[in-house]
């Protein structure tokens, strides 16, 4: 099997930059969130269309995000 | 590939494609996210866990020599065999693996350039067939710490100015705004850098492929924060895994000489009680 439509995208989710890579392995759809820095995994989902696996990926990383605390510097 | 120092330790991903299944060579996958393998794998690549396979839980350390050695020979290696590492994150954890069987005195390693996500973005073939391996008997070397740097050598370090000191985390972490990763737990008792230590956080080492910038790109990133082969350097991060890439790039793709990565990092440093800590945002190269 090979990876099929491959995209990548970047969004804001709880006041942090994400980057969303999406693509389909057969029948099912794979999204992984990373925070944009550094570059972490934050999620990976899966489901049976892109709007699906993504919004799982989406919902995730923003409960992770909306956890962490700024300090002040 | 470009003019590295040492481009021998680096393989591409059509490379891969036609060697990865050569009798001398073996492909192994390495991730931040364990499950990636799972999900789907370069055809024949076996994988190691770092939380389970490359990690003394207990002490908090790297597999001693007796565990390493068992890894080697369930997979399939021998001291001749040819390893090829790759992972997601464009090769975090892969580079943690490299710099582990360095410190063993494994000969042939190599990084495959882009990692798993190179390899995705291109459309090449995927598995989630679990390779069969015959095992081999391995005979590793003493651990070569020279690649390692413990807290005693990087509070020299820092106390003398004696090395330069990387911190790869991002900017948010070296400031101290954030005490890990936006998402991940935190694991340490305050936020800040080691005093002395210039930021340069890992990504700006590789492009949007996930493969590495140029020779010359790379001299001038860490040349602009006086970082150079004249002096000896020590790289971290929070756990050592982001520096382990840094490790790679200084020591392999620049041909640094003396070059080690802390892999105490933040969590250690982070947490010591009386230990000195800078506070705020990256200021400029000799400020």
């Amino acid at each position: 099997m090979r990876v099929e439509e491959f995209t990548e995208r970047s969004l804001q989710l709880s006041g942090w930059d994400v980057h969303l890579t999406t693509y389909r392995l057969g029948e099912i759809y794979h999204c992984k969130a990373d925070n944009v820095s550094p570059g972490a995994a934050l999620a990976r989902t899966t489901g049976e269309s892109r709007e699906v696996a993504e919004q799982k990926a989406i919902e995730r990383a923003e409960q992770l995000l909306s956890r962490t605390r700024r300090n002040r510097v | 590939m470009s003019n590295y120092t040492h481009p021998e330790v680096l393989v591409s991903t059509e490379w891969v494609e036609a060697h990865g299944n050569d009798a001398n060579v073996r492909v192994v996958e390495v991730d931040v996210d364990t499950k990636a393998y799972e999900e789907g794998h370069i055809p024949g690549a076996i994988a190691w866990d770092w939380q389970t396979q490359l990690c003394d839980s207990v002490r908090r350390d790297i597999i001693p020599k007796d565990q390493f050695e068992e890894l080697m020979s369930q997979s399939g290696i021998s001291p001749a065999t040819t390893v090829i590492i790759y992972g997601d994150n464009n090769n975090w954890f892969a580079a943690w693996a490299i710099w582990q069987m360095k410190i063993y005195g494994h000969k042939d390693v190599r990084l495959m350039n882009g990692g798993r996500k190179k390899w995705l973005s291109e459309g090449r073939e995927l598995t989630t067939d679990v390779a069969a391996v015959k095992p081999e008997a391995y005979q590793a070397v003493a651990a070569d710490y020279s690649i390692r740097a413990f807290l005693p050598e990087v509070q020299a370090a820092s106390r003398e100015r004696a090395a330069s000191l990387v911190d790869v985390r991002s900017p948010g972490e070296y400031s101290g705004e954030i005490l890990a990763p936006a998402g991940l737990p935190e694991t340490c008792q305050r936020g800040g850098h080691i005093p002395g230590a210039r930021s340069i956080p890992w990504g700006k080492a590789v492009n949007d492929d996930g493969t590495f910038q140029s020779h010359d790109e790379l001299e001038r990133l860490y040349g602009a924060e006086g970082v150079d082969a004249s002096r000896p350097v020590i790289a971290y991060c929070r756990i050592g895994e982001r520096s382990s890439h840094t490790w790679f790039v200084l020591k392999y793709l620049l041909g640094f000489e003396n070059v080690r990565n802390y892999d105490g990092s933040w969590t250690e440093w982070g947490n010591l009680v009386g230990a000195p800590v800078e506070r705020g945002a990256v200021s400029q190269a000799g400020a």
